[in-house]
C-alpha cells in the first residue's frame, strides 16, 4: 500500500487484483495543489553566505496536512461517485456489531430496487465478501493484511475492478475498528455507524471521534433489549453529545424491526446525491 | 490510533517536498497536532523515530506542537477551550457545542539541508 497508512504496507490485497505495486513505495509525485512553501537556497548564515564546510541548515514552511494524500485520493472517489450517480455509504462499527449480517439483509430486501455492490475490509479472509455475493449482489473484498482501517487508495483500487453500476448503491463495510477508520475519508456520502446493544451503551462517548464522524448511528439488535441492562435513551443522548447532527435509527437486522426506517434514509440519501446529476435518469 | 500510519504519512511529504524543495536531509519536523485529533504524541514520536530510520530523515528531532480544542458554545455564544469531545462547556455546562478547532494534524514546518 502506497497511500499515508503504513501499517500494512505491501499487505493490502484486493480479489481479483495482482497489485504488485511496481510503482514503488515511494513517490514522488508533483501534485499541483499541494501547498508548496517557497523557499530560495541562499545561506542562513551572516550576509545569507554559502561557507563551505559549514552547515546550511534552512527552515522550510509546509503546511501540509498529514492526511493530505489520503484525502486527494477520497476527493478522486468522490468525484467518480457524483459522476455515476452513485449513493456510497462506509459502514463502520466495532467487530461483531452485525454489520455483515445487517448488510445482507438490506441488500435482499433492497435488490430488486437498486443495483447494489459491496466493498469489504477485512483483515483476513474473502468470508465477508462471499456471503454478500450469495445475495446477488456484486462484491469485492480488500484484505488490508495488519492494517487497522481501508484508506481512499484501497478504495479507489477496488473500484476499477468492482465498477459499480450507474446510479447504484455502494456499501463500503470497513474494518471493523471505532478509532482508526474515522480519520480516513475514503469519498462516501456518509459515514454509518453501526452499535449494537450488546455493546455498551456509552460506546459513543468512549469512540467520539467516530460518532463525530457519522451522520447515521444505526442501534442494531434491539430484539435483545429484554435481556440487557442497555439504556437506549442514555446511548442516544451521548452520541448526540458529540454530535448533535447524528440521526439515530433503531433496529433488528435478524427480525426485520426498524428496517424501513433505514431504507428511507438510504432512498433519501440516494435522491440527495442523485438531484441534479444528468447522468442518472429520474 | 494509528501513529505510525501518519508517520508514513510525514514521510510521504518530506520525500516529496525533498524533489520540489530541494533538500536531502531533513534535521527537524515540527508537527502541529490538535487536542481533538485523536493523535497521541508519545505513540506519534515513537513511530516517528521508527519509521524515519534510514531515510532522509533518520534521527531527526520531532516537535509537536499542541494546539487546543476549541468550540463555540451555543449557550454562551462565544468561543471555549475543551480538552475532549465529550466535553461540557466549561463556563455553563451545556453539550450544546460547535468544535471548532483543535482536530489539526499538520506538518507545520522544516529544518533542512
Amino acid at each position: 500500500m502506497c497511500t499515508v497508512c503504513g501499517c500494512g504496507e505491501g499487505e493490502t490485497q484486493i480479489e481479483g487484483q495482482d497489485h504488485q505495486h511496481d510503482h514503488g513505495h515511494h513517490h514522488h509525485h508533483h501534485d499541483e495543489n499541494e501547498s508548496q512553501g517557497h523557499t530560495h537556497d541562499y545561506g542562513q548564515g551572516p550576509a545569507h553566505a554559502h561557507a563551505p564546510g559549514l552547515s546550511q541548515s534552512r527552515m522550510v514552511q509546509i503546511e501540509q496536512d498529514i492526511l493530505s494524500k489520503n484525502n486527494q485520493y477520497a476527493a478522486t472517489n468522490r468525484n467518480y461517485f457524483q459522476q455515476h450517480g452513485i449513493l456510497s455509504l462506509n459502514l463502520v462499527s466495532s467487530p461483531g456489531s452485525g454489520k455483515t449480517t445487517l448488510l445482507t439483509r438490506t441488500i435482499g430486501d433492497l435488490r430488486a430496487e437498486y443495483a447494489i455492490s459491496v466493498i469489504e475490509g477485512d483483515q483476513q479472509t474473502a468470508n465477508d465478501a462471499e456471503r454478500i455475493r450469495a445475495t446477488g449482489a456484486k462484491a469485492l473484498q480488500i484484505n488490508t493484511g495488519k492494517g487497522c482501517h481501508l484508506d481512499g487508495h484501497m478504495v479507489g483500487h477496488a473500484l476499477e475492478t468492482l465498477k459499480p453500476d450507474q446510479g447504484s448503491l455502494l456499501f463500503i463495510e470497513n474494518v471493523g475498528n471505532l478509532v482508526c477508520p474515522a480519520a480516513f475519508d475514503l469519498g462516501e456520502a456518509h459515514k454509518v455507524a453501526i452499535l449494537s446493544v450488546t455493546e455498551g451503551e456509552d460506546k459513543p462517548i468512549k469512540y467520539p471521534d467516530m460518532f463525530h464522524a457519522a451522520d447515521l448511528m444505526l442501534l442494531n439488535k434491539i430484539d435483545l433489549l429484554p435481556y440487557l441492562d442497555f439504556d437506549v435513551q442514555r446511548c442516544i443522548e451521548y452520541a448526540q453529545r458529540i454530535n448533535p447532527k447524528i440521526k439515530v435509527l433503531q433496529l433488528s437486522a435478524t427480525t426485520g424491526e426498524g428496517m424501513q426506517n433505514w431504507y428511507q434514509w438510504i432512498a433519501a440519501s440516494r435522491q440527495m446525491a442523485q438531484v441534479g446529476n444528468p447522468a442518472v435518469p429520474a | 490510533m494509528h501513529e505510525m500510519s501518519l508517520c508514513e504519512g510525514v514521510l510521504q511529504v518530506l520525500e516529496e517536498q525533498a524533489v520540489t524543495q530541494g533538500y536531502s536531509m531533513v534535521k527537524r519536523v515540527w508537527l502541529e497536532i490538535g487536542a481533538l485529533s485523536g493523535v497521541e504524541p508519545e505513540a506519534m514520536r515513537f513511530g516517528f523515530d521508527a519509521v524515519m530510520k534510514g531515510t532522509l530523515a533518520d534521527s531527526a528531532r520531532l516537535e509537536i506542537i499542541h494546539l487546543p480544542g476549541e468550540a463555540w458554545c451555543m449557550q454562551c455564544s462565544k468561543p471555549v477551550q475543551v480538552a475532549a469531545r465529550y466535553e461540557a462547556c466549561p463556563e455553563c455546562g451545556s453539550y450544546q457545542l460547535q468544535v471548532t478547532g483543535g482536530d489539526e494534524m499538520r506538518i507545520k514546518e522544516l529544518e533542512v539541508e
